[in-house]
């Protein structure tokens, strides 16, 4: 019987029910207390530093002038429209945001920290700042690096030849323009370290909150300048990342830099302003985009003006064309469209920095499309259902405009489906009947393709000095038959453990519980890249179908040998060896035990280690997916009531349906909030207004419908396990649906929602501007 | 986010207490339910030198009809007010807007008289002492005042309480059989501070309007009655039309502050919005 | 300064010498080593820090340790009876109501007191109820199955055990 596909519980939770769960802060006892003192303002020169002169004892601030030797973060992009920009550990000269660490108290408690911090006075002379996308972009804007004029950090341009040809030749051309407002990732663990030097080494073993380990393990040893050998990145249970743990930070440098320089345990647990003000944003951004489609509704050409802002610096790996270069590539999305022509723009500001944000850009860029195609489907005339219909992508594979090769996928019959589930002609009835009554329900799609599973070809493409993407596992079978899979992914909440174990036991034929997966140390992993961008389960899940049946042959080898069998015919089920037609077998627990301790009996061929290993790096895949919602509209105060949202999805095999689910129910979750909850907001001097939870709004399980989640199952070969990513797929789907459906509850005020979120705020404001215009 | 330094001090009686805040009238502050204060002192927004917590006195911890009062001492907990703890219309009443104070665990804590103490404008307690006409008991070394609801909340976060006075009291009036209430607030999310909200009160006679109460928050500096909106109603009917006109009269009557949740130009719509959706409660 | 305060935490007595502005989180956590108790924001709202004081649901981030002294407090780790398990924590694990487990503390014990506290508690108030915590991996959906699924089963218990 197969553990693929079973809703099997994970093997991960047991420890986190019962409060045994080891996250950062949990390790950090008996290690001093770090603080930041952080740049009150947006932009100035830093005049000077006041360090009280009587520290009580054990207690020490650093600033700049202590790491004279780190070197600034300064990731590349081998691109000529990318500027390289640096970020100090701490800020030297000048700070570019509110909340930049400038100096670090170190303190026997975090209490007594924050009391020292308190006292260190930062001389800062204001300068102008400027924390808008547009004004930054506007001629004379303050300069937030002198060496990015015009504050064009990247500036990518894309155009299939025959463009304009295809413009001049549609019957409609129909143009919008989306925003999307700034938002935290906001994990509910914030970031978290703790650095402890090994005085009889000298090695410095850093737990910390990431996504990353072995990426962060090379950086800050190439950053302080440090043999690699001499640091050991931990990231132990890790209360959610989102995309806002994977860069190197500069408190990670400071920690340590630190543990080094006091031969002592310093640990530093970020609090939720600090997070909110100081990790990263992201999904600043502000599209225009043009559809040119012809009379029967085809999309013969797009064309995109993508801006993001990417705050003051630059994510440490993936940089800060991360936004701005997958908005260009990915635009166009699951539709057919020949002519392409985009230009994508990162622009600095004098606000934290843009790091990956679950979709990254594709909650924005969808948004765009989606909306694009509503509104291109009113001026047609056309449903909305049926203009995407003529559209999408049906024949596979498919090359797209930007060079995208599309595998296998279901893009219509996901649509059909959530059309049907919705029961479109009923709920127009109801809306009809409604909207006499004087209630407004809208009802809205999206639909949408999500690379997912990319190893480093794509990565490579996009000119990365630091190209991720393979994961590699090895795999270990003990003397006592149990097996440990050491993998580089990083997993915090996704289950991997679960879900890789259910794949390596298909291989062997052992049990989940038999198989513990090791994950998130350099010391006991093999060098990897981490747990992001909808890659785990299908790049380390195939490496550990490689490395599992490159186990099996081994061990069918040995079988064939005890047994007198051709290894040929041994096959594993139920924790035995069994060659096939015969009642001949093996306990797994036996034959490893002959493997290592009558080693033997094997010959002298015979390693008695029972190990494989396996590297995968697959091109990517993408999963599809069709989200459709139904909303209520209070006009009178601008609230939005979700009434329904339905996810239509395929993800290719799934391996464990439920942990599935809770990835699509998480992500819609988080799209739902982007629709119409969370917003970082800065004012015209750079000021963030929302540094707590009670000005930043995460929805809670009141605000958050039921989610109906659908599966199709589209079998690709473009992975090994025919899985693809589905980590995603919630968070750039929710929005759109959710924006589509206000748009078409509000159509009898003639208004447009464009911007995101769509705030009871600003919702009313567009209700009032509308019926304001009709008073004659 | 860790507090600064205080010294700590848990009387037993309010003599005690009285003495204490006699004492620390200047940099102490008194600890009750704490759910605001405590937030405030984390992120260091207040740093009082002396916290008194009032949580052991025994003899703040009442709640009870009595005189045509409901007497809420100090120590009552939000959650208290989930069930129905007076007659007449209260009984529905103040279970409803109970709902609409933060969360549960907040609510486990944080106190009806402690709310009134903060002054948070949008505080949902605020409005109803306001609205119905409470009188809130001071008490000091110097001996007990009485204040009116009317003219207590000074504007946000500044009462009329003295420095060495605590709350020890807040006392409802019980309203008749014959006055009906409906209550209406917008928040962005379940349990957040109100954008607006309103509360009604009005007394029948024959069909007509005899008297109203009508009260707003979240809206303006402090929560507090439209008299102009109040009179529009009396002597009516309860038509849509003149409820609309009440409701009109709040919004012209408010000036509204603004913050990154609400313009003036929205929580003015939403104070005439929820007035209405108040009355109709109130009359349906 | 500090002072000496005794905590009651799972029936087990702790002593601690604290500073008074010692929040009841950092106690449990730094003073007493019962780790589970996690500190998601620290001002209240996201409601990792969830405890019960006396059986009610309350923010340890939200009460200083000094304040605590008299009363039962119980947390996530005080919630399985040896080896096994609470409903609760059966049914998040069953239903697949974790993902990165931070939260899990705070959902289960703010759970655990609503079902105490009302064993019949209607859907609409449960909701409520746990519309208190913040989750940010799970979108709630398994969060409020596995507490409807445990509310059942509690209701099924002998009310001895209760």
């Amino acid at each position: 019987m197969s553990w693929i596909g079973r809703p099997i519980p994970r093997l991960e939770d047991p420890a986190l029910l019962t409060g045994q769960g080891r996250f950062v802060a949990d390790t950090a006892q008996g290690a001093a207390a770090v603080r930041f003192v952080r740049s009150p303002v947006a932009r100035g020169r830093i005049l000077g530093i006041d360090v009280p002169n009587d520290l009580p004892a054990g207690v020490r601030v650093i600033t700049a002038a202590d790491l004279a030797d780190v070197r600034p973060i300064r990731p590349l992009l081998h691109r000529p429209d990318y500027v390289a920009i640096g970020q100090p550990a701490l800020a030297a000269t000048c700070v570019r945001h509110v909340g930049e660490p400038v100096a670090a108290v170190v303190a026997p408690g975090a209490a007594q920290a924050e009391d020292v911090a308190e006292l260190v006075f930062v001389e800062i002379e204001p300068e102008e700042a400027v924390a808008d996308l547009d004004l930054a972009l506007a001629a004379g804007a303050p300069q937030v690096h002198a060496e990015a004029p015009g504050n064009l950090l990247i500036d990518g341009r894309l155009a299939t030849e025959g463009f304009d040809a295809a413009v001049a030749a549609a019957a409609h051309l129909v143009e919008i323009e989306v925003c999307s407002r700034r938002q935290s990732a906001m994990p509910l663990e914030a970031r978290a370290a703790h650095a402890s030097f090994e005085r009889a080494t000298g090695r410095v073993t850093l737990t910390c909150s990431v996504q990353m380990p072995h990426m962060l393990r090379t950086a800050i040893a190439d950053h302080l300048g440090m043999r690699e050998s001499d640091l050991r990145v931990v990231a132990p249970d890790v209360g959610g990342a989102f995309g806002q743990k994977m860069s190197l930070f500069p408190e990670y440098l400071v920690l340590v830099w630190l543990a080094r320089r006091l031969r002592g345990a310093v640990a530093w647990i970020e609090d939720r302003r600090e997070n909110l003000t100081a990790s990263a944003h992201g999904r600043d951004q502000r599209h225009r985009v043009r559809g040119a489609f012809a009379a029967d509704g085809r999309l013969l050409a797009l064309e995109g003006d993508l801006r993001c802002n990417v705050g003051a610096y630059s994510s440490y790996p993936v940089t800060c064309g991360v936004e701005p270069l997958m908005a260009l590539a990915e635009l166009p999305g699951p539709y057919d469209v020949r002519h392409y022509r985009a230009r994508a723009r990162g622009v600095a500001t004098n606000t934290c920095m843009m790091a990956p944000y679950r979709g990254v850009s594709r909650p924005v860029i969808t948004l765009a499309m989606e909306r694009l195609m509503d509104c291109a489907a009113d001026r047609l005339g056309l449903d909305p259902v049926e203009l995407r219909r003529r559209n999408l992508v049906r024949a596979f594979p498919y090359r797209s405009a930007t060079g995208l090769l599309f595998d296998e996928g279901s893009y219509l019959d996901c649509l059909e489906r959530a059309a049907a589930t919705v029961d479109l002609p009923a709920f127009r009835a109801r809306q009809a009947a409604a909207r006499a009554a004087g209630r407004f329900l809208g009802v809205g799609f999206c639909v949408f393709s999500e690379r997912t599973g990319y190893g480093t070809p794509a990565f490579a493409a996009r000119g990365m000095e630091i190209a991720p993407g393979y994961e590699r596992v090895e795999i270990a079978m003990d003397p006592s038959g149990n097996l440990e899979a050491r993998i580089g992914a990083s997993p915090h909440g996704q289950g991997l453990a679960t879900t890789l174990a259910q794949l390596i036991a298909d291989e062997l034929g052992v049990e989940p519980a038999q198989i513990r997966i090791a994950h998130g140390d350099t010391d006991r992993t093999p060098y990897g890249w981490g747990t992001f961008a909808s890659r785990s389960l299908v790049i380390a899940g195939g490496a550990c179908k490689l490395a599992a049946a490159a186990l099996r042959d081994r061990l069918a080898r040995l079988a064939g040998h005890l047994l007198e069998a051709d290894p040929g015919d041994v096959e594993f089920a139920d924790g035995r060896a069994r060659v096939r037609g015969t009642d001949l077998s093996i306990e797994l627990a036996t034959l490893a035990r002959q493997a290592y301790h009558q080693s033997h009996r094997f010959g002298d061929a015979h390693d008695p280690y029972l190990a494989a290993h396996a590297t995968y790096d697959p091109a990517g895949t993408f999963s599809n997916a069709t989200h459709a919602a139904i909303v209520e509209v209070d006009p009178e105060t601008g609230h939005v009531a979700i009434e329904r949202f339905l996810v239509v999805e395929d993800a290719g095999v799934l391996i464990n349906p439920m942990i599935a689910d809770g990835q699509v129910h998480g992500g819609v979750a988080q799209g739902i909030a982007h629709a119409l909850f969370e917003e970082i907001v800065y004012d015209d001097e750079g000021n963030i207004l929302t540094a707590s939870l009670a000005d930043y709004l995460p929805p809670t399980c009141a605000e958050i419908p039921p989610i109906e989640v659908q599966h199709l199952v589209t079998e690709s070969d473009a992975t090994l396990t025919r899985a693809k990513g589905l980590g995603e797929g919630g968070a750039i789907g929710a929005p759109a649906a959710v924006l589509n459906a206000i748009a078409d509850a509000l159509k009898p005020f003639g208004v447009g929602v464009f911007e995101m979120p769509a705030t009871p705020q600003r919702l009313r404001a567009l209700i009032r501007t509308a019926q304001a215009g009709e008073v004659p | 986010m860790k507090p600064a330094a205080f010294a700590y001090h848990a009387p037993r009686s309010l003599d005690e207490a009285l003495a204490l805040l006699a004492e620390h009238a200047d940099e102490g502050r008194l600890l009750a339910g704490g759910q605001s204060l405590v937030p405030a002192m984390n992120f260091r927004l207040a740093r009082p030198a002396v916290l008194i917590d009032i949580n052991r006195i025994a003899a703040l911890d009442f709640l009870g009809e009595a005189d045509g009062w409901l007497r809420i001492g100090a120590l009552t907990r939000h959650l208290a007010f989930e069930r129905p703890v007076a007659a007449g219309p209260l009984a529905t009443l103040l279970p409803q807007v109970a709902w609409h104070v933060a969360h549960l665990p907040i609510r486990v804590r944080g106190t009806f008289a402690g709310s009134l103490a903060h002054a948070d404008p949008a505080a949902e307690w605020s409005l109803v002492a306001a609205t119905l006409a409470a009188e809130i008991v001071a008490l000091s070394r110097a001996g007990e005042r009485t204040l009116p609801a009317d003219g207590f909340f000074r504007t946000a976060f500044t009462t009329a309480l003295r420095p060495d006075e605590l709350i020890a009291e807040v006392r409802l009036p019980l309203l008749g059989e014959d006055w009906r209430c409906g209550f209406a607030e917008f928040s962005r999310r379940k349990g957040d501070f109100a954008l607006a909200m309103a509360l009604a009160a009005v007394r029948l006679e024959d069909e007509r309007i005899a008297a109203a109460r009508l009260g707003v928050g979240g809206v303006e500096h402090r929560p507090r009655r439209i008299e102009a909106a109040e009179a529009l109603l009396l002597g009516e009917s309860a038509r849509p039309e003149v409820l609309a006109a009440a409701a009109d009269a709040v919004a012209a009557a408010l000036e509204p502050v603004e913050d990154i949740h609400a313009s003036a130009e929205y929580r003015r719509d939403l104070a005439r919005v929820m007035a209405r959706r108040a009355l109709e409660g109130a009359l349906a | 300064m500090t002072e000496k305060v005794t905590l009651h935490i799972n029936g087990v007595r702790y002593e601690a010498e604290v500073e008074p502005r010692r929040t009841l989180a950092d106690a449990i956590r730094d003073d007493c080593g019962l780790t589970g108790t996690h500190l998601g924001c620290e001002h209240g709202v996201c409601g990792a820090c969830t405890v019960l004081l006396d059986g009610r649901p309350v923010r340890s981030c939200l009460m200083f340790a000094v304040q605590a002294e008299d009363a039962e407090i119980r947390t996530v780790e005080g919630l399985a009876d040896g080896d096994r398990l609470h409903p609760l924590q059966e049914a998040f694990w069953r239903h697949h109501g974790l993902q990165c487990g931070f939260c899990t503390p705070g959902f289960l014990m703010l759970a655990a007191g609503v079902l105490e506290a009302d064993p019949e508690i209607g859907d609409a108030a449960l909701r409520d109820a746990l519309s208190s915590n913040l989750c940010r991996c799970t979108g709630y959906q398994n969060i409020l199955k596995a507490v409807r699924a445990a509310a059942a089963e509690m209701r099924a218990w002998p009310s001895a055990d209760r």
